[in-house]
Parts: C-alpha cells; structure tokens; sequence
C-alpha cells in the first residue's frame, strides 16, 4: 500500500465544470445538471502549440490545469503520467480515412499528433517541464493503471501529476468505441505530508468489485469514459469524507483507494 | 533503482525469429531490410518486415485480438523458451503477482487501415462488423493479450511513448515491483508495419529511398522496422548475473517531432541511468540512431558531451530497421547479447562517418569483454529514456 498526499484536484466534463465548480455536485448536495462542455484554449501552450492541439489534448489540459491551478505548485517540476484509452481517435479517424483513398496524403500534423504521448509531450512543451513524462493506456481500467504508475512514483518520492482523459470519436470509430462524452480528470500527488490540500489516499491493487458513485445521478458518467471511472473517489475528495473505493483495473484487479481527509 | 533479475527475454524482428537468428546477423553483418514494400504502399523504400506473421495464428479462445500486431506478439512470445520461463514465475509468485509492462506506438493500427479500407470499398458509412477497436486498435490491447496468453491476472498496461515506449517499460516495471504493486514483470514491446508510419514518417520527409545509414554522411533518414521482445523481470539478481542496473527518462520539453537540437536534455537520461557509475565504465552504447540527420546529430552531442569520444557505439537499426515503439526492447535485447557475447557490431551500412560527429561510432566490429552497456530510446513528444545492462554487484 503506498500513501500519498493530495495537492490539487482537476476534473472537466459535462456539468463537471472544474474541481471547485463542481465540488457541490460531487459530494451530492447540488443536483448534477448536464451541461456540454464550452471550446477550451489552454491557458499554458504557446501559441503556436496551442493552435496544433488536438481535442483530447484540450481535454488533458483542461483537467490538468484545473489541478494546478488550485494547487499552488510549480508545475515544471512535477513528473507527470498521462493515463488514456484513445489518445485522439479524430486524427486516427483523418489518418485512416486518408490512407483508404488516392492520392494517400497524411498531413505531417496529424501525424505528429497520433501519438499516444501527444498532450504528455505538449505538457511539457508548456511548462518547461524536463522531468519524466510516461503515457499509458488499459481501455476502461486506463485511470487506475494511471493511478498505480503514479503511486509507484510517489513511492520513489517524486511529487506526481497524474492526468486521466479521453475524448469522444467521430463516426464511424463511434460506433465502434461508443463513449457518451469527452473528460478528464487530474490529480497533483506527493510523498511529503506538508500542505497536503486534500488529505491522503492509500493505493493498493486488490481483486474486489468495483465501487459504483455514491450520487445516483452521477452513475451513467462513471461508465461514460475511462477517465469518469475515478469519480468515486472525486466524490469522497469532494465531500472530505473518509472512505475506501475500488476503481476499475486490469485482470481481476481493481486499484483501491482509501482516502483519509 | 535496485538492480533487477533479467530471468529470460526474447526477440523477434527483421533479422529473424528468436535470439540466436539475432546473434547470427549480428555477427555476419546481414541485415533484415529489404526493399520490399509493405502490402500495397506505394512508396519506393526499405522495411524490416518480419517473416510469419501471416502464418501465425492466436489461441482460439484469444480469436478476438486477431490482428497483425497481436499476431507478432505471438509471434515472439513463442521464441527461446519464453512462455515456459514466465509459467514457472507464475507458479512462484502467483498470476496476480506478475505485472505487465508493454510498449507499442501504433497497436494495431493496421487493422483499423484494413477496416476503413473495407468501408471505403463498400461505400459504407460504417465500419465492418469484422472490426473490434477494444481487441485490436486500443493501444492497451497488446498489454492486455499479453496478460491473457501468459496466463496472468494482475497488472496489465501498455506503455505508449512513441519510439521510447518499450524502453520506458523497464522504469514502469522496476517502479511497479518497488512499490510493491507486482512481485515481478513481464516488460515487452510490440510495434508492426503500418501505412500509417509509413506515410506518416514520409509526411515529415524522415524516410531514406535508400537502406538506413546511421551516422553516414549522407545518412536520407530511416528505414521503418516491425518487431516484438519481450523480458521476464525479478527482484535481486544474484551477484555476477546480467541485470538491469538503470533507467532513466527525460523530455525535451522543445518540439513534437524534433529532438532539442544540443542533446542536452538526453544527456540527462543517459546520466540518470548511469547513477553512480562512472561514464567510463561504460564499454558500449547502443544508440537511438534512426539515420535521419536532426537524431543522429542531437543524440551525438548528448554521448559526447557525457562520453566524450571514448566509449564505442553504434545503432543497431541498420539491421532491424526502426522499430518505434518496439525499438526500447529490440535494442535490450542486443545489448544483453552484445554483453553475452562480448561482440560489439559495428554501423551496419554505413559508408562514410558524418565527420561533424564525434563519439566514437563503430565503423568495424569489435570483441571483448563488455560489461556495461547503455542503450538509447528517443521519441516523438520529446521523450528520451536511456537504460543500463551490466553485471549485478
């Protein structure tokens, strides 16, 4: 089991307008009101970055520096471990549909950006961060394999951003990864006790069932996008309630997380 | 890091099928590239496309994750006793215990290539019912039919950096069994051929009409490999064995597509791996060198700042092309037999050393006793990760 304080909280989806915004909603004493997620610019890209972003890196960064934001730290000198099933399935599609028709033009853009490590690599394009960087993928149990890797980072006393996000496909990749809605969701993770704004969580791999969210209405998002699976524990972080989920991993396991306020 | 048991690893590529086709070519200076061109690309240039693949078939109950990326996982996991050794880890530890840890940059991309391909023919909105994302193109199914076909239950993730992937695997993995998450590691990579990279990389002018030529003056960019490896790792190697002693990983923090041209942040990699060991201890360096002038450049001013001219390199991509996301575990695997062996191979096709270069590319082969050797693993989004092999203390 490995300990690690919490220093900031992002989160970004539909009627889930940041950690602060929709702190009332996560812990279940204002209703959950869908609302489509508004155009984000990154507020950390430079220009020219931020013009070639794609939608799941807005997605990465949206959530991130939500995180960041409320947490005070400096951001370059974080290790970062972006966790996501899909990466950006709108240039797959581009990619793809160009490659099935002559003349085969791939736009060197696209290209670049169908990286799976693209909003990691922007990441650290935006704050000057030299410090490790990994990017991660498990289809739905993509935050929870996210979670661990960081774990294991704070283990090896490194203060940790961890950055769960997937954005929804056009058709016809749709049809075939049927997400119901782009999000994302960050954490800032450390070993050091000092300043911790959100308490500690405990983070094992244990074979349990997975926790499904405490507020009704918030159920259909859990299963909604593979960065959603973390919203039982989003809820406990909310409400600063105590309390132990398990959230959806790999093989037989689930990542469980005992928070303590 | 503590230094980790490499307990069995295998390696599947161009050159062949298995570790002992590997230290054949090595030795006799035969390259797996062809000029062949791959399914019906119409670009004129050369690939490292592996033998078999087509023939090979997955276990029934794994039919799902048919595909050409699987199909090489399977592939390599078939080699040099590899699936016995991690069935006896199994029955040490425990399936839950054993974590995988594998890279790929692509998946299975060509399957997707294949369904659009079929949507397009059929002048159809849709995809065709044939095509499962989940199974084949989700980056996280290599990690997944890994977990599968060795029986495992714990831990399952695909490490997807770019062409840096299956070298950051070993970080992710050594992390892993620190903290206590897993016992021990499957850490591998996975990356096949592909339009996508293909024309992907000719997008950016980076593919050579010619054999890669690492290091050579007139070096045109690199030629485009498929492969899979695959090590089994555990805690505390006994003394003398040969074991992963460092990993370390940086970014750039410069471009998308470019690596910064001084090198000084991958030198940072290098240093990391390193740890306490004095550079000089280093006997050889297997590089990232993909052939394309802006890597093989940025990476010769990182070895030299950090090297100085001393300690002999080559790229090994000469023989197996690059591999992308398998490129981390390919060159593990050389570098363990390069130690083994005690057998540097030389720049495979190089004819003429780029005279602005200076560390002390291996224009010949060279034998002797090799103790420690770094290996080189650059990608896209300017992630760099450098890992140390050498005798346990």
């Amino acid at each position: 089991m490995i300990a690690c304080y919490i220093r900031g909280a992002g989160i970004a989806a539909p009627g889930l307008p940041g950690f602060p915004a929709a702190r009332d909603t996560l812990r279940g004493v204002a209703p959950y009101v869908f609302a489509a997620e508004t155009a984000y610019a990154p507020e950390l890209l430079p220009p020219n970055e931020r013009r070639r972003a794609t939608a799941s890196v807005r997605q990465a960064f949206r959530a991130a520096e939500d995180a960041v934001k409320g947490s005070g730290r400096d951001a370059s000198a974080l290790a970062s471990v972006f966790a996501s099933s899909d990466a950006d399935m709108a240039v797959l599609h581009r990619i793809c549909a160009a490659l099935a028709q002559e003349p085969r033009v791939i736009s060197p853009t696209d290209f670049h950006n169908s990286v799976h490590n693209a909003a990691s690599g922007y990441w650290s394009i935006a704050v000057h961060s030299m410090a490790l960087t990994t990017t991660l993928s498990a289809y739905d149990a993509s935050f929870a394999i996210g979670l661990i890797e960081a774990a294991a980072l704070v283990a090896a006393h490194r203060d940790v951003l961890l950055v769960a996000y997937d954005a929804v496909a056009p058709q016809p990749l749709l049809g075939k990864r049927p997400l119901a809605m782009s999000a994302g969701v960050a954490l800032i993770l450390s070993a050091d006790a000092g300043g911790a704004a959100f308490g500690r969580i405990d983070v094992s791999l244990e074979a349990a069932a997975e926790t499904a969210c405490a507020v009704a209405a918030l159920e259909p998002l859990r299963v909604a996008n593979p960065a959603l699976r973390a919203l039982p524990l989003f809820e406990l972080l909310a409400g600063r309630r105590a309390g132990i989920v398990n959230l959806r991993g790999t093989g037989e396991m689930c990542a469980q997380v005992s928070f303590t306020p | 890091m503590k230094p980790l048991a490499i307990s069995a690893y295998t390696v599947t590529s161009a050159v062949g099928a298995g570790r002992a086709a590997h230290v054949d070519a090595l030795r006799a200076e035969r390259t797996g590239l062809t000029e062949q061109r791959f399914e019906d690309s119409a670009l004129a240039c050369w690939t490292g496309a592996v033998a078999g693949i087509e023939a090979t078939a997955l276990p029934r109950g794994l039919a799902s994750f048919d595909c050409r990326n699987n199909r090489l996982a399977e592939l390599a996991l078939a080699q040099d006793g590899f699936s016995d050794a991690v069935g006896a880890a199994r029955a040490r530890y425990g399936a839950r215990r054993i974590g995988v840890f594998i890279g790929t940059s692509t998946s299975g991309v060509r399957h997707t290539e294949l369904a659009y391909r079929a949507r397009a023919e059929a002048a159809s909105d849709a995809l065709p019912d044939w095509f499962d994302y989940r199974t084949t193109q989700c980056t996280g199914s290599i990690a997944e039919f890994t977990r599968l076909r060795l029986g495992l239950s714990g831990l399952a993730s695909a490490v997807s950096a770019a062409c840096a992937s299956s070298a950051k695997v070993f970080a992710s993995a050594a992390r892993a069994i620190e903290a206590g998450f897993c016992d021990a590691a499957i850490v591998g990579g996975v990356d096949s051929l592909c339009l996508t990279t293909l024309y992907g990389f000719n997008a950016l002018q980076l593919v050579s009409p010619e054999i890669c030529r690492p290091a050579d003056a007139a070096r045109k960019g690199l030629s485009i490999g498929e492969a899979g490896g695959f090590a089994l790792l555990e805690r505390a190697p006994r003394s003398g064995a040969v074991a992963c002693l460092g990993v370390g990983e940086t970014s750039d923090a410069h471009h998308m597509s470019q690596p910064r041209p001084d090198g000084a942040v991958a030198k940072l990699a290098m240093a990391a791996a390193l740890g306490s060991l004095p550079p000089e201890r280093v006997s050889y360096i297997n590089l990232h060198g993909t052939a394309t002038p802006a890597n093989d450049a940025a990476e010769d001013a990182a070895v030299s700042a950090l090297f100085g001219a001393h300690v002999p390199c080559s790229s090994t991509k000469g023989w197996t092309g690059h591999t992308l996301g398998a490129a981390g575990i390919v060159e593990a695997a050389l570098s363990l037999l390069v130690i083994e062996q005690g057998f540097m191979p030389r720049s495979l096709n190089t004819r003429e050393l780029d005279p602005k270069l200076s560390a002390a590319v291996l224009l010949a082969a060279r034998a002797g006793k090799v103790e420690y050797v770094l290996s080189n693993s650059f990608g896209f989004g300017g992630t760099n990760c450098s890992v140390l092999f050498g005798a346990a203390p």
